[in-house]
């Protein structure tokens, strides 16, 4: 039966078909719902892992075991993961094992633009790159087989378009495989140099048997339409190209995008009068072609940068202009912000208030940056916050008048090894812990700290003073604050910052979109009263606004959090 | 027949339900469909737009400048700020709420004035109502997503059956009378071959001298 689904609905669709056994992945958008989506199959055991190096190493130790495996991450994530990557190139699996990787060209909803494609090269794996939900199921699917016939993990290499994309998919019923025996062998399995030294070798004969095999594999196609022009794509770059170009061009797409498939992207280069490579973010495949001697374009009509589109490719490679009405009008723009409710929104006014130095993390924490808290200084990757305020204040001596920023989930992921580096090594920061219980930017995953697994069992959730306790931390610098009591949360932060010894504030209070979080009726501005003096709009609270001079409070957004009524002078909101 | 759809509107308005409801109603039609949505980041009260496309076959998730068919705004601003994105002859089916974004209630920008008439100064076709006063006399205002079908749905040019049969598809059961209350209410407001549009308060003062005018017949009979 055919069904509409998100691309990374399908993963998990495929993943279940293929009759894999456990997934452990770390939340990042837009790779997020593969692992939702596969949670609710009880035939599948799913985790949230605290990081994606521990997720890639539960599902390597899961492969060694004999059970088909998988792990879900979006690009930054792999970075945290890179290591365990390489090696599994060396050990191999046993049972299949696929990692997902979904890239975001465009930054949607993250910090960088890497291009996943290099880590296939440099840890020397096979990468397959579907276009769309049907090719993610399809693709997931084959992988297992593969990844079993070469004894080598695949990167399935996903993007924000394919994952949050819905499109037509033909379902089938799961496959069982019994979990395979586990054969000890430390010259496969344990990686010191002498057995290493071994598995390199095999390493280098499997990708050059995958080379051969990506010449003749049901990953790639080609479409030859008796034309002049051949583009050699992949992804949703390919689907783009097909739109613009339609059967006025032929296509090699390539499912499998590395190890390159040589001999097809020669034959296919040789039929026509003028090749170009479409692909986005790095000429990847481009100077693979121009390496084995092809005379290609690509990067010299098209852009490194950003998302592709139809009319992207039209305008850059047929000089068509899009034709559309456009209004002679300044239309505001409307940035994301804290939501209403939001327990982040008051720790900010204060950073602000008090000049501080703030070192800020990922997570819906980050949006302090935006005016008109503009509380941030730095935003880097997960965990910096911590390691990096450290390294500021051993240089600069200003741990008065600094903190660092992070999340509940974002300080287990890996914000916890920097705080043992400041207890360790004399630093006397001052860290906020925002924890509002949840995964709050990736849309509510659970975390160690939550009390809940991915399945919804409770379990004894970490709690954060034990680990600043166990960390170092002394029992009467770690607080634990109400983030909506501004005086409170000023006062503890002032007396931490005077204080020459690391101190963790927790700011305890769940995120306001949680199903279980009870609200107060909204609040509204005794006009009479209000002198329109603005201080209610120093917290950026998108319900409020300015209306004949006065303060007026959108009643239908309003959540009667209680921090605006704190910042009125006269006492006017109620 | 093929069309290329954007929802747009501000995060956390509900355009979810609604691209599910036109996913359902194009399958339900036999076409082949791709949805494009937005996730992450910008959910958080940031501008959000999804991408319907279905016809015979469709390669691109995406809808680029000038190439929609039709756009439905959740918010009036959100209308205007993708406007260029409409395909000439398009329409544009908006609901007349504004919210003001960061800047606006900072202060650093205005919210223009006048913008269904100067759209129409340029020659689209607008559609707009009050959808969350539809909503509203519907039952909730969560029904705004499904009040927009309905001042869609002429424009859409499906067959009504198929409309109702995808918004039963796509809401649960328990609040399937409000939704059709608020897809028939849309669907009044907006009606067929043209783009006048009657208001919520006229749609119900005709409605309510009908039931009088019914009543009047009821006894005299």
């Amino acid at each position: 039966m055919k069904k509409l689904m998100l691309g990374n609905e399908a993963v998990a669709r495929g993943l279940y078909e293929a009759g894999v056994k456990l997934v452990s992945s770390y939340p990042g958008t837009p790779s997020t719902e593969v692992t939702e989506a596969v949670a609710k199959y009880d035939e599948v055991y799913a985790e949230w892992a605290p990081n994606e190096k521990v997720a890639l190493e539960v599902a390597l130790g899961a492969a060694i075991g004999g059970g088909r495996s998988f792990c879900g991450m979006k690009h930054v994530g792999l970075n945290v993961a890179a290591d365990p990557l390489f090696i599994t190139s060396y050990t191999g699996i046993n049972g299949g094992m696929v990692i997902g990787v979904a890239d975001d060209p465009g930054m949607h909803s993250s910090q960088n633009e890497q291009d996943s494609r290099h880590y296939a090269r440099a840890a020397k794996l096979p990468i397959v790159e579907p276009s769309d939900s049907g090719e993610c199921l399809e693709f997931t699917k084959l992988a297992y087989k593969y990844s079993e016939e070469f004894d080598t993990p695949f990167i399935l290499r996903l993007n924000t378009r394919v994952s949050h994309s819905q499109s037509l998919v033909e379902t089938s019923d799961r496959i069982e495989y019994e979990v395979k025996p586990y054969e000890k062998s430390a010259a496969k399995h344990v990686m010191m140099p002498a057995n290493a030294r071994g598995r390199h070798v095999v390493v280098e004969e499997r990708l050059e048997a995958l080379s051969k095999f990506a010449c003749d594999c049901p990953f790639n196609k080609v479409i030859d339409n008796n034309t002049k022009l051949g583009i050699i794509t992949s992804g949703p770059s390919f689907v783009y190209a097909l739109e613009a170009f339609g059967d006025s061009a032929s296509y090699l797409k390539l499912g499998l995008v590395y190890p390159f498939a040589d001999e097809l992207i020669k034959e296919f280069a040789s039929k026509y009068e003028r090749v170009i490579v479409i692909e986005e973010l790095d000429a990847f495949i481009e100077e693979h072609c121009k390496a084995i001697g092809l005379n290609v374009e690509g990067k010299n009509l098209l852009p490194n940068i950003g998302e592709f589109s139809q009319e992207l490719i039209a305008e850059k490679l047929l000089g068509k202009k899009a034709e559309f009405v456009s209004l002679d009008e300044n239309i505001p723009v409307r940035p994301p912000v804290l939501c209403p409710g939001c327990p982040h929104r008051g720790i900010f006014y204060i950073f602000k208030k008090l000049g501080l130095y703030v070192s800020g993390d990922i997570g819906c924490y980050t949006l302090g940056a935006a005016a008109p808290l503009s509380a941030m200084d730095t935003t880097l990757c997960m965990g910096a916050s911590i390691s990096a305020l450290h390294g500021y204040n051993k240089i600069r001596g200003e741990e008065n008048k600094s903190v660092a920023v992070i999340g509940d989930s974002t300080f287990m992921h890996s914000g916890m090894t920097g705080l043992a580096n400041i207890t360790y090594n004399k630093g006397n920061s001052t860290v906020v812990i925002v924890d509002n219980s949840i995964t709050g930017m990736t849309g509510h995953q659970q975390n160690p700290c939550t009390g809940f697994t991915l399945k919804g069992e409770p379990v004894h959730g970490i709690m954060l003073e034990n680990i600043a306790r166990a960390a170092g931390v002394a029992d009467e610098h770690i607080r634990i604050v109400d983030p909506n009591n501004l005086k409170e949360v000023e006062k503890v932060l002032k007396e931490e910052l005077n204080s020459n010894t690391p101190s963790v504030i927790i700011c305890r209070k769940p995120c306001a979109l949680l199903k279980y979080v009870k609200h107060n009726p909204p609040v509204s501005v005794d006009t009479d009263k209000c002198i329109g003096c603005k201080a209610c709009m120093k917290i950026g609270c998108p319900c409020i606004s300015i209306v004949n001079g006065k303060a007026k409070i959108d009643a239908t957004l309003c959540v009667g959090c209680g921090l605006c009524p704190q910042m009125c002078p006269k006492d006017a909101i109620k | 027949m093929g069309k290329n759809i954007m929802i747009v509107g501000v995060g956390g308005q509900g355009s979810l339900l609604a691209s599910r409801i036109l996913g359902n109603a194009v399958m339900l039609e036999g076409y082949d469909v791709k949805v494009s949505e937005v996730h992450g980041m910008s959910q958080r009260g940031g501008s959000v737009v999804t991408y319907v496309k279905f016809g015979e076959k469709v390669a691109s998730p995406v809808i680029c400048k000038g190439e929609a068919d039709i756009i439905m705004s959740f918010e009036l601003l959100e209308a205007a700020r993708w406007v260029s994105y409409l395909k000439k002859g398009g329409t544009i089916i908006t609901n007349t709420q504004q919210i003001n974004p960061m800047p606006v209630i900072t202060g650093a920008a205005e919210y223009p004035s006048e913008l269904v008439e100067k759209m129409q100064a340029k020659g689209v076709n607008v559609i707009a109502a009050d959808a969350l006063s539809i909503a509203r006399e519907a039952g909730s205002e969560k029904a705004v997503n499904v009040a927009l079908i309905g001042l869609m749905s002429h424009a859409l040019g499906f067959d009504r059956e198929t409309l109702v049969k995808a918004i039963k598809m796509s809401v649960p059961e328990k609040f399937l009378e409000l939704n059709m209350k608020a897809f028939e209410l849309g669907e009044q407001v907006a009606p067929a071959g043209n783009s006048r549009v009657i208001s919520l308060q006229q749609l119900l003062a005709v409605s309510q001298n009908e039931l009088t005018e019914n009543k009047k017949q009821e006894v005299s009979t």
